[in-house]
């Protein structure tokens, strides 16, 4: 059992069932993770090759994209994320059953990417949704895809299902929404989610 | 195609009242280009789609332009006496050219395989004057163009079939497109702040003097 610690599970047969169902619980779960079938710009055609032939995601399991949030585990947010669809996007991970992931696709959403000085685009999907993985390029390549998939893999695989560092979907009194932004007569409301994240701290200039 | 001179007089003939121009344009295609008095905009259009040797039945593009207003320098030669006589001088005279928002429609011809010609509209001002008559009713293309137009420019045009905003949300208050349109201030981290960016990222960085 490659993920027994003997430090936190005093009793030894009690940790090795532990870990066994531990193990096939994140096994099972990591290998058939349905991606959310949303696309917001030109990421989401790297995204749909990534799920085809040459590439085939069906060889992690993730071949089953879900037209319905209510099936799917994980969101690819694949694209330019603009304020008028920042509150959707939001909307949809909400209505997304836990365990749910988040991956942000290609520079747009994970900083504005370039766009980021523009009125209209949302400087990064973090600030409002948990992101898990961030995988850079403009678009990423769909091996450069398939890579964050597996870093969500080993993610998952590294999930425990009790103690104080198990997982949020594991913790009844957290919950799983986070706020919807609304639209304002200038700029989204708020422009981010203060609880969550805060934008980086600026050295002064020379 | 005929010549735009030539539109400018068959087009004054079939609308009575229309006020035509032609618009030069310095650049180096020398494009000219139609403006139309407002009232009779649609009426232009009209005869402009329907007229058998012009045909232009595709309004390709419909684009909006932001002029503010333009201090107009000119050099007067102004008589004054000095000494007891008149005498010339030469000043320079101000003039602020009110500022105006610009509808401008590319019109081709399918039918006939000839274009552009180049329709402009213009509002009487940039502030509570904003109305143009719509040509969607002539062409039905215009019709997501003008609403662009209206959610970028503030554009307001009468007789449109649906006008709302196109690209931003109903409750967004602000014209983008315009000259003196002001972006939230929202300025973020940036590893190589320059030009432009450099500028508006100055207030904040000296804002927030934190250190790492």
């Amino acid at each position: 059992m490659e993920h027994r610690n003997e430090e936190d599970r005093p009793g030894v047969v009690l940790t090795q069932a532990q870990a066994c169902i531990e193990w096939a619980y994140n096994w099972g779960r990591k290998n058939s993770v349905w991606p959310l079938g949303f696309g917001l710009a030109c990421c989401a055609i790297e995204m749909i090759g990534a799920s085809m032939a040459r590439f085939d995601l069906a060889r992690f399991g993730m071949e089953v994209f879900r037209p319905s949030p209510r099936q799917a585990d994980l969101m690819i947010v694949a694209g330019t994320v603009t304020k008028k669809i920042a509150p959707l996007v939001v909307r949809l991970y909400n209505q997304m059953p836990e365990p749910k992931y988040v991956l942000a696709m290609g520079a747009c959403a994970i900083s504005g990417g370039p766009f980021k000085q523009g009125y209209n685009v949302l400087k990064g999907i973090d600030r409002y949704l948990p992101v898990d993985v961030h995988v850079p390029g403009c678009p990423p390549r769909p091996e450069a895809l398939i890579h964050g998939l597996m870093q969500l893999q080993k993610i998952i695989a590294a999930q425990k299902l009790t103690g104080p560092n198990r997982p949020r979907f594991l913790k009844a009194e957290v919950s799983g929404e986070y706020p919807v932004p609304q639209y304002g007569p200038h700029d989204l409301e708020p422009g981010y989610t203060a609880e969550y994240w805060q934008p980086p701290k600026l050295a002064p200039l020379e | 195609m005929e010549a735009l001179t030539q539109i400018k007089s068959r087009l004054e003939l079939a609308v009575p009242g229309i006020r035509v121009e032609l618009i030069p344009n310095p650049s180096p295609s020398q494009q000219l280009s139609l403006w139309v008095s407002t009232e009779h905009a649609v009426a232009a259009a009209r005869f402009l789609r329907d007229d058998p040797q012009l045909q232009l039945d595709f309004a390709s593009n419909v684009t909006g332009v932001d002029w503010p207003d333009l201090v107009v320098r000119e050099t007067v030669l102004v008589t004054q006496p000095l000494d007891g006589v008149p005498t010339e001088f030469e000043t320079v005279r101000e003039t602020i050219r009110p500022g105006y928002l610009e509808v401008v429609y590319h019109l081709y011809s399918m039918a006939l395989k000839h274009g552009p010609v180049i329709l402009r509209l213009r509002t009487a001002n940039r502030t509570d004057q904003t109305h143009l008559p719509s040509l969607t009713p002539i062409y039905r293309s215009a019709e997501f163009q003008e609403r662009e137009v209206y959610d970028l420019f503030g554009v307001v045009f009468d007789g449109h079939p649906d006008l709302r905003r196109l690209l931003l949300w109903p409750e967004f208050a602000d014209y983008p497109m315009r000259k003196d349109y002001v972006e939230p201030d929202d300025y973020e981290y940036e590893p190589t702040p320059h030009g432009a960016v450099l500028e508006r990222a100055r207030p904040h960085y000296s804002k927030e003097a934190h250190h790492g």
